[in-house]
């Protein structure tokens, strides 16, 4: 016993035996705790390598590269039966991303609705935002998917007797049949107006934002924008003799032909996602608001803002400061909570890879290995986020 | 001078009264009386519509699916009576369906006295619920000693393996939970990032994934031979994920606890689980009710996902009579799923009606909790 820089009391104690000193014990610990993960870690490799030489699978990714031989109902990318267990993969992958970020958009927007209207001063709005909440809060998502899917999607009327809805759009058991926007010779033009009218605004907010640290002055960016946004492609459209027609869906024999169509599995899990997740957001948008103290509208108001001044300036800044996080994880959970796709028949990514490939294949431990990586990456991508967003808000105290 | 009592001028009805009220809470302005036309629609389009699916045009009686086949037909209720015993017991016996029973009336005679605030002899109570309980339940659920004819987990089913998952999860997940977030705040490098990286993985992954895995990776990972039963293994899964999700929520109340209080029990000369287990969980704990509540509420939801595993919980029951032939009808699916929600519902809010009340009792004098501000 050399040196413990700590006094006599402690040589006291440490004299007895050095297992009462605090730092042993932290490394008798910790080395018990690496050799039993190290056992668990070695029983469960020598178990499976056991298992899959007994059942004979060869692992490995190489079959990624096979023929995949099964169908997928909805596909964003060319894919067919004779495509790789690869391409299998992309497809589900993009699947998901559609209809998680589709399902983000419309949750977004009803929870900010019934968030707001659940503070309303009126009576009967701010209850019936409440029931709302308190309703969809508390039953099962896998509930809700089956309800819109096997209780309401699935008892429409055949095409035959489809709903008829305006604009050319159908209704029925099949799914949703819209008119499909076909863009014809010169649509590209329309395209790279956009495109430039894009990159305009960006640098017209940022001349915007230098001038007014400079000067003082404002200038109205957000109007600027949207004229430019809207308004270019437009002129761009009619200019080049509108080159774009639209491929509306017919009735032909048992089945609609022609437009686009939006699968009943589809739009049941946009239901479902969209209503459940919007439930939560509505909570976080209500705790987002009252969190931003009456002072602040008090001496916005003292400042002699206006009404709108003092929301854009004042409120929501702060409110998004409270926002924010608690919402990026209900996107996250949005994304993953559409892995119960596979309930309904949705070809997302579990569904696809998880469950098909994997039946077919065989592969368990190679698949569930993809499909977790997938979504720790997408987790992982969200906490940057969250990080990145966390240092921007940050209060700058002085 | 005489004095005479003038007769009282009645308050003014713009400012009191049912009137004042309507006027001040539902039609104050030209775009608060459009609002209130827009959302008294809703409510009784709403209520018309569910009024007339339960009761006008509701079936009341009927043998199968054709009774309930008709236009416009509104919920098939003797599709419900007709199922019932299978959505609250699966297929578990009829003539040992009293054990499940008496396990309820167990667990109550347990609950109860724990729950309200006002019956003393908490410490009684929790070891009942935590210690004999348990076995108890074990013993009559499962069967096969004193007498009681063996009942399979195979044949648990509806509202009862809904139970079973949720409450042996919680059970198992809080100590895990706890473990987790204390690891989580470790001083020993080794202990963190092992808690971390458990932590992290399960709650970057669904669910439904981890189901997925114990159903085809889990015999993978044990020795040859080695069968775990299925209901079994979605408890484990139900309640390491549980867990994972608790650390979080427990870590929160952790980094609440001011500091001096860990300096006072190194002062006071506490050991590491004394000084846990006495001053600080007694606090973080309390702080976080509120997200343990959400985390359970949670978990009682997911534990639908089982039936994707192949376990009939409640929803799974829903779902196989739903596809019986015999009760096949427009209107069944509709009342199966209403009859289903209806159950967890109740069970979801008055978890958080009771998480609420716990809030506002120990919540330190003065503070309000925002739920209860946002009604001020």
């Amino acid at each position: 016993m050399t040196t413990t820089s700590r006094g006599s009391f402690e040589d006291g104690t440490a004299s007895r035996s050095p297992l009462y000193r605090p730092e042993v014990r932290q490394v008798i610990y910790q080395v018990l705790l690496l050799l039993a993960l190290g056992y668990l870690v070695y029983w469960v490799v020598n178990n499976v390598a056991d298992n899959l030489r007994r059942q004979n699978i060869a692992s490995g990714f190489d079959f990624l590269n096979r023929t995949s031989g099964f169908d997928v109902s909805q596909t964003l990318i060319p894919y067919s039966n004779t495509s790789t267990y690869g391409r299998a993969f992309w497809v589900g992958l993009l699947n998901t991303l559609l209809v998680a970020g589709l399902g983000i958009v419309f949750a977004t927007v009803l929870g900010f609705v019934i968030g707001i209207a659940r503070l309303s001063s009126n009576w009967l709005v701010a209850r019936l935002a409440g029931a709302y909440v308190e309703i969809v809060r508390n039953l099962p998502l896998l509930l809700q998917l089956f309800f819109w899917y096997f209780a309401v999607l699935k008892t429409l009327p055949s095409p035959r007797q489809s709903y008829v809805l305006p604009g050319g759009a159908f209704f029925n058991v099949r799914g949703l049949y819209l008119p499909m926007p076909v863009p014809e010779m010169g649509f590209s033009r329309v395209a790279a107006a956009f495109w430039a009218a894009l990159i305009l605004s960006i640098g017209i907010g940022w001349w915007a934002r230098r001038r007014q640290r400079v000067t003082g002055q404002r200038f109205r960016v957000l109007r600027t924008v949207l004229v430019l946004v809207v308004g270019m492609p437009l002129f761009a459209y009619f200019t080049s003799g509108q080159p774009l027609s639209w491929s509306y869906p017919e009735l032909r024999g048992f089945n609609f032909q022609g437009g686009i169509v939006v699968l009943p599995e589809l739009l049941a899990l946009l239901f479902g996602l969209s209503f459940y997740t919007a439930s939560f957001i509505a909570e976080i948008v209500r705790a987002g608001i009252l969190g931003v103290p009456k002072g602040q509208t008090e001496a916005a108001q003292a400042l002699g803002l206006t009404n709108r001044q003092s929301l854009r300036l004042v409120i929501v800044p702060q409110a998004a400061r409270i926002i924010i996080p608690p919402l990026t994880s209900q996107y996250l959970n949005l994304t993953k909570n559409s892995s119960l796709a596979v309930a309904i028949g949705y070809p997302d990514f579990v569904n696809v890879f998880t469950g098909t490939v994997l039946n077919q294949t065989g592969q368990a431990i190679e698949v569930i290995l993809v499909t977790m990586a997938v979504f720790l990456l997408l987790s992982l991508l969200t906490s940057i986020f969250m990080n990145w967003f966390n240092r921007r808000m940050a209060l700058v105290e002085r | 001078m005489t004095a005479s009592a003038r007769p009282l001028t009645p308050p003014p009805t713009t400012a009191n009264g049912p009137w004042a009220w309507l006027r001040a809470n539902l039609f104050s302005s030209i775009g608060n009386t459009i609002l209130t036309v827009i959302a008294g629609w809703i409510v009784y389009q709403v209520a018309h519509g569910v009024i007339g699916w339960a009761f006008v045009n509701a079936t009341f009686e009927g043998e199968d699916g054709g009774a309930c086949t008709r236009e416009n037909a509104g919920a098939c209720w003797p599709f419900v009576s007709a199922w019932f015993g299978q959505f609250m017991y699966g297929r578990y016996p009829d003539a040992e369906r009293w054990r499940v029973n008496l396990t309820y009336a167990l667990a109550l005679a347990g609950l109860v006295p724990l729950m309200v605030p006002r019956i003393p002899g908490k410490l009684w109570s929790s070891l009942y619920v935590l210690g004999v309980f348990p076995i108890l339940a074990t013993i009559l659920l499962a069967g096969g000693v004193f007498g009681l004819p063996d009942v399979p987990t195979d044949s648990w089913g509806g509202l009862l393996v809904t139970l079973v998952i949720s409450s042996v999860g919680i059970a198992a997940a809080f100590p895990i939970g706890i473990l987790l977030a204390l690891g989580r705040r470790s001083e020993m490098p080794i202990v963190r990032w092992a808690s971390v990286g458990f932590i992290e993985f399960v709650r970057g992954v669904p669910l439904i994934t981890v189901l997925f895995m114990s159903s085809v990776m889990l015999p993978l990972f044990l020795p040859n031979g080695w069968t775990i039963d299925k209901l079994v293994r979605a408890l484990i899964m139900v309640a390491l994920f549980s867990a994972a999700y608790l650390a979080e929520v427990i870590r929160g109340g952790l980094q609440a606890i001011p500091r001096g209080q860990f300096e006072a029990a190194d002062a006071l000369g506490l050991s590491y689980p004394h000084k846990m287990g006495l001053i600080i969980l007694p606090q973080a704990l309390k702080l976080v009710i509120p997200g343990i509540v959400n985390t359970l509420i949670g978990l009682f939801k997911d534990t639908s996902l089982v039936l994707i595993i192949g376990i009939f919980d409640l929803l799974g029951m829903v779902q196989a009579a739903l596809s019986a032939q015999r009760w096949l009808s427009p209107a069944t699916p509709m009342t199966g799923y209403v009859f289903a929600g209806f159950v967890f519902w109740i069970f979801c809010f008055g978890m958080s009606r009771y998480s609420l009340m716990l809030e506002r009792r120990l919540a330190p004098g003065g503070q309000r909790t925002i739920a209860k501000a946002a009604y001020d």
